[in-house]
């Protein structure tokens, strides 16, 4: 039963509304998103951007001179054709005279010419080696700080919001530079050339053009606000089609498993018939400008040529005047149309240079806030002192979780979602920062490691299994970087990964495309796995590592890894409880708190919550 | 696939489209003719009232060019909007008609991007099409007709640098449009680093991998500076190249026109207009190659639009022999089936399955990660076809059926399940679109889900977000168990669907599928050794083979693998 389109369009409207993202289950969604609400600075921006380019100020000097030159050479050549027409239209001068001064003239039109077309080819070989290497540091400084940036910025953030940072806005940037720089000088340069000429040729005809001006820019306006209420009304349309689109995609096996593909069709007929009248309104008026606007000119052109011709007539005006002055009228409206577009550009570009500075402006997390010396190794003694955290203030996620693991040891805890098992595994690595309490490896404040050393101390296996484009081999070695194949292919057994491996396409040598897509999620986790079984880190975090892997197979990874456990300190994060049930000590979390603590006897012993969820009167959620 | 389907309703606009803009171009070479005969005529013969007559003329030329225009605009919008509509629902439509290999083929993200975006692109580049490519060529065409016209011999001088820029022009397209492909591709190669290092980033950062990331990131952005530079050095070199042989060709035309007017036989407004017209048509030639090269990205879009267009489903019914047949016991047979993802490696996923279930019965199957359980099932409602080997159910080859009556007949909550945003009523009736009130409820209270939806202030009308994040796993996996029941199935099949959900509350739902369900079989997959014990017939599978099949008391004596999965989960607890 299909739905009505306006029941749709509220749906999909929504859906498709930004900063929805898929990070569901953990952590912290609220948090204001900081980078877009500051107020604009237009002027630094623009200097920041022109930091950029000003880096290569000797190459910026040539371009200016470049242009200058390439401009005024135009100029002077569109004026040339006065003297040439009126001296070979002058029937008084013999004709040999005439000829004579037409081949002088052509030569000398040549050089100006030449030289025009060679410094517009200097000034944007030049500009644009400029822009496109002051792009490429864009690029990499923005990567660079977005790599850097604590896990707490990028849990605001949806991918695409942040991609859209790179292809939108840093292109806007680069358009901007590539073209709207240079061609809103010349433009200007141009403007006013032209319109200097213009008075010189003829000053009554000069002021039937300016006439006109007015009106373009009445008409534009017009125009433009129009084709923006009709661009917005289709950008909703389509925002409710692309939402429907992706939601049904990516639900596409269900709707075969319910032979719903009917249905489907039936209401995206709807959307895409909605988003078909509106996409025609928005195309119409953004079609119209460029023909309204340009036939404009053509009128003014037809009322200069019939004034100007008049005046010719009545013997006020030359024949060589005209006919540039009617060149330079069609031409009056190509810069004022030129950087009127340009504006347009330039204020995306600003607009995008804003957010893209914005997050470059973000603290990064430090490599090293205390200067402690960096011990050799971890041997992995965690302490959790007293530790009370919240990922937005005021809400607190974790409260007074204290508690002691060695190496050797396997500590687990359990508990609903949103109970705060991922959170004490985040503040380990310092993915967050603690707020009250005290978090020691070895004696030692984690506060105090560099942060990179710690990192490197802990392998994780996250919740989430992300894989990399690459080879099966290159994934698990990821884990770390000079391990041999041999080595790669026994932490795989370890795993239990060896065998499906091994059936894949080229085996080891199988690309992993798209995050894995073709992989099931079980095998997902068990190169995850792999992957952190190949690290030497002294301290191991397993976060629902196995959840998607049958109790059979997680048993035969659990004997693997007995040996790679001895001498490491593990903790596992599992909603099964079969997972957990030989850990050396099991924490029940509930809201935040460590409710019971001991082993899995101790535990069903106290008959507590614990045992409600093993006896399976209870369930996690 | 053929594009001119998405043309010929349209027809009237594809052509009134480009009608619209032959009557601007028709104005833009009768503009500078009639500016000649101001010249020629009125400034000749000082006669005011003819320049103030052609003037007006030439003002309407002009009004009517900009009706040309805008009507060009208008029907050039209704072919593109249109044209891209089409092709927007059949893509759609063809999506529908996918099987799961043919889903598994592409990732969402590549399917949405098509329907999206490469739309978006070919829509735009119709619209350019009726507006610009016929434009330009006709003005051309008109400017060459209306120099000839004025004075043929001088009109020579184009035979000699037309040809010269052809030339010119097709070396720099031959050139450049790899170069502008090459850059695309590393865009998207940019993009999809950028993207995949984004989503890692937990990854990265807990493996202290960022200056990886940033020198894999800086590789892949300096490629893309270098083709674009490639690129954009083909551009910078043709602009300056193009006009150079555009004021070559006009200081020829002022030397030749020149003399002709010093000789006296080219009046001087010919030689103005001509010298118009040379611009217009070098112009034209300059645009033509701008828009080739611009028309890259739309071919790109067009060949990826093809790919899925042309994606041939690999599961249909058009040969089903018993089309009229439904599903009426629950029997399922599986002869020699074998199976495999990669078409040419060794191992199958399945191995010649042979395989007997009888209607009403309750089987479980139990295995391994990746062992093919999820896939042996999947091909009872056709969602893959065996390699080798058939299936039958209720004696009939399913290939035989219609693929509508078998699905109807066969109820199948998926492992990866997902739900729409929309009321949970709306959802639940994904299996029963008629189904009353009392049905939906009736499957809730089945699926133990009546219970926590009634909990909800807004109880059946409560909305569900994308993908149902806003209700718990198990409650996600209950509702998904009770929509599969709304179906009525003869057949259902569960796919590890109620690992979130705790023991108590799935023997509920198994208790209630003996009383509701009694006469449909039921197949299930699970992980939880609780799950299927009770089962009629356990089938246990190992690496793509079945390794045990019986029930609970006689696999726990025979089968090893069987013994090993019931150790590893019920060690320490009483056997229930």
């Amino acid at each position: 039963m299909a739905r009505s389109l306006e029941t749709l369009q509220k749906q999909y409207n929504s859906a498709a509304a930004p900063g929805k993202g898929p990070g569901s289950g953990r952590g912290p969604m609220a948090a204001t998103n900081s980078f877009t609400g500051k107020p604009a600075d237009t002027k630094k921006t623009m200097l920041r951007i022109f930091s950029y380019v000003a880096k290569y100020w000797k190459r910026l000097i040539l371009v200016f001179m470049f242009m200058a030159l390439s401009t005024g050479a135009m100029l002077a050549g569109s004026y040339l054709l006065r003297p040439i027409i009126n001296h070979i239209a002058d029937t008084a001068t013999p004709a040999g005279e005439r000829v004579a001064y037409l081949g002088r003239m052509l030569l000398v039109l040549i050089g100006v010419y030449v030289v025009g077309i060679g410094g517009t080819y200097l000034q944007s070989r030049l500009m644009i080696g400029i822009s496109r290497t002051a792009i490429q540091n864009i690029r990499n400084d923005l990567f660079t700080r977005l790599e850097r940036l604590p896990l707490r910025f990028h849990d605001n953030q949806t991918t695409g919001e942040l991609m859209s940072r790179f292809t939108n806005d840093v292109d806007n940037i680069g358009l901007m530079m590539d073209q709207s720089l240079m061609s809103m000088l010349s433009g200007i340069i141009n403007l006013v050339g032209t319109l200097v000429m213009m008075v010189v040729t003829n000053i009554w005809l000069t002021l039937i053009t300016l006439v006109f001006i007015p009106i373009f820019i009445a008409c534009s306006r017009f125009i433009i606000s129009k084709s923006r209420r009709y661009y917005s009304a289709q950008q909703a349309a389509l925002g409710a089609a692309n939402g429907y689109i992706e939601e049904f995609v990516a639900g596409q096996k269900v709707v075969k498993v319910f032979n719903h593909e009917a249905d489907c069709i039936e209401e995206f007929s709807l959307l895409n018939g909605d988003l078909r009248g509106k996409q025609m309104k928005a195309m119409f008026f953004g079609g119209i400008m460029g023909p309204i606007m340009g036939n404009m000119s053509q009128v003014s052109y037809a009322l200069t040529a019939g004034i100007g011709g008049a005046l010719c007539a009545l013997g006020r005006f030359d024949v060589g005047g005209l006919a540039i002055f009617v060149n330079y009228s069609r031409q009056f409206a190509r810069p004022v149309n030129e950087i009127s577009q340009q504006m347009a550009t330039v204020f995306s570009a600003l607009a995008g240079a804003e957010r893209v500075f914005a997050i470059m402006d973000m603290e990064p997390e430090a490599a090293h806030d205390k200067n402690t010396a960096t011990p050799a190794r971890l041997d992995g003694h965690v302490i959790l002192d007293d530790v009370t955290f919240g990922y937005v203030p005021g809400k607190t996620v974790l409260k007074h979780i204290s508690l002691y693991a060695r190496p050797g040891q396997k500590i687990a805890f359990v508990g609903s979602t949103g109970a705060g098992k991922t959170t004490i595994t985040n503040l380990l690595n310092r993915f967050y920062d603690i707020d009250e309490g005290k978090i020691t490896i070895d004696g030692i404040d984690i506060q105090d490691l560099p942060r990179d050393f710690l990192r490197q101390n802990i392998a994780m296996v996250l919740q989430d299994t992300h894989l990399f484009t690459g080879t099966v081999m290159e994934n698990i070695r990821y884990g770390r970087l000079d391990a041999t194949d041999e080595e790669v292919i026994a932490a795989a057994k370890m795993a239990s990964a060896d065998s499906f491996i091994r059936r894949l396409e080229k085996g080891y040598d199988t690309v992993i495309e798209g995050d894995g897509a073709n992989l099931s999620q079980g095998q997902r986790q068990l190169l995850n796995i792999a992957r952190a079984a190949i690290s030497h880190a002294p301290i191991l975090v397993l976060d629902e590592a196995t959840s998607s892997v049958d109790t059979r197979t997680e048993r035969h990874i659990e004997e693997g890894m007995d040996h790679l456990m001895q001498n490491r300190t593990t903790f596992v994060i599992a909603h099964r409880l079969s997972t957990v049930r030989n850990a050396n000590a099991i924490m029940v979390l509930e809201n935040g708190q460590i409710i019971e603590r001991g082993d899995h006897d101790d535990l069903l012993a106290l008959k507590g919550r614990y045992y409600e969820l093993y006896t399976g009167k209870s369930e996690l959620t | 696939m053929k594009w001119s389907k998405y043309v010929k309703p349209y027809w009237k606009y594809f052509l009134l489209g480009p009608l619209c803009m032959i009557v601007e171009v028709l104005g833009e070479v009768l503009m500078p003719l009639w500016y000649s005969r101001i010249l020629n005529i009125g400034v000749e013969n000082h006669d005011v009232g003819f320049i103030v007559l052609t003037c007006a003329l030439m003002v309407l030329t002009a009004l009517l060019m900009m009706g040309g225009g805008v009507g060009g605009a208008w029907f050039g919008s209704k072919a593109a909007v249109n044209f891209a509509a089409d092709l927007r629902r059949d893509v759609y439509e063809k999506i529908q008609h996918f099987s799961f290999a043919n889903i598994d083929k592409y990732s969402t993200g590549s399917l949405v991007t098509r329907l999206t975006n490469d739309v978006t692109q070919l829509m735009n580049f119709v619209n350019m099409l009726l507006r610009m490519f016929l434009r330009t060529p006709g003005m051309l065409i008109g400017a060459l007709i209306a120099a000839f016209t004025l004075n043929a011999q001088l009109a020579r001088v184009l035979a000699v640098t037309i040809p010269a820029i052809a030339i010119v022009e097709f070396l720099i397209i031959r050139v450049g449009f790899p170069r502008f492909s090459a850059m695309q591709e590393k865009m998207d190669h940019l993009n999809s680093t950028i993207q995949e290092s984004l989503t890692n980033i937990r990854v990265v950062k807990s493996f202290v991998r960022e200056k990886r990331e940033d020198e894999k990131f800086g590789r892949a952005n300096g490629e893309l500076k270098d083709a674009a530079m490639r690129a954009l050095g083909v551009v910078i070199f043709m602009m300056p190249m193009m006009m150079l042989m555009m004021n070559l060709t006009s200081v020829a035309v002022t030397w030749f026109g020149g003399n002709h007017v010093i000789a006296g036989d080219m009046p001087i407004g010919d030689f103005n207009a001509f010298l118009t017209y040379i611009t217009q048509i070098l112009m034209s030639l300059l645009m033509m190659s701008m828009l080739f090269m611009n028309s890259s990205r739309a071919l790109a879009s067009s060949k990826r639009i093809k790919e899925v267009m042309e994606e041939v489903p690999d599961i249909d019914d058009t040969n089903a022999k018993n089309k009229d047949a439904r599903v009426t016991r629950g029997d399922v047979t599986f002869e020699h089936v074998t199976f495999r993802y990669y078409k040419n490696s060794e191992n199958g996923v399945l191995n010649d399955i042979n395989l007997t279930i009888h209607g009403g019965e309750t089987v479980g199957i139990i295995g391994s990660t990746g062992c093919g359980k999820t896939t042996l099932v999947s091909m009872i409602p056709r969602l893959y076809d065996a390699d080798q080997g058939r299936i039958l159910v209720d004696g009939i080859d399913v290939k035989d059926y219609s693929l509508y009556h078998l699905r109807e007949g066969v109820g199948m909550v998926l492992q990866k399940n997902v739900l729409f945003s929309g009321s949970i009523a709306d959802n639940l009736r994904w299996g029963d679109e008629n189904a009353s009130e009392a049905d939906m409820t009736d499957a809730a209270k089945s699926a133990q889900a009546d219970g926590f939806i009634r909990n909800f202030q807004l109880g059946y009308e409560t909305q569900l977000e994308q993908g149902g994040v806003n209700v718990s796993g198990g409650q996600r996996q209950r509702l998904c168990i009770a929509r599969a029941l709304l179906k009525h199935p003869k057949i259902l099949i569960l796919d590890d669907s109620t690992s979130a959900v705790d023991t108590a509350t799935e023997a509920s739902i198994r208790a209630a599928f003996r009383n509701e369900l009694s006469d449909s079989t039921k197949i299930i997959i699970a992980q939880r050794i609780t799950s299927v014990m009770e089962a009629d017939k356990i089938i246990v599978m190992d690496d793509g083979a079945i390794t045990g099949i019986g029930t609970h008391d006689e696999l726990i004596k025979t089968n090893k693998a069987y013994q090993e999965i019931y150790h590893s989960q019920m060690d320490g607890k009483e056997a229930a």
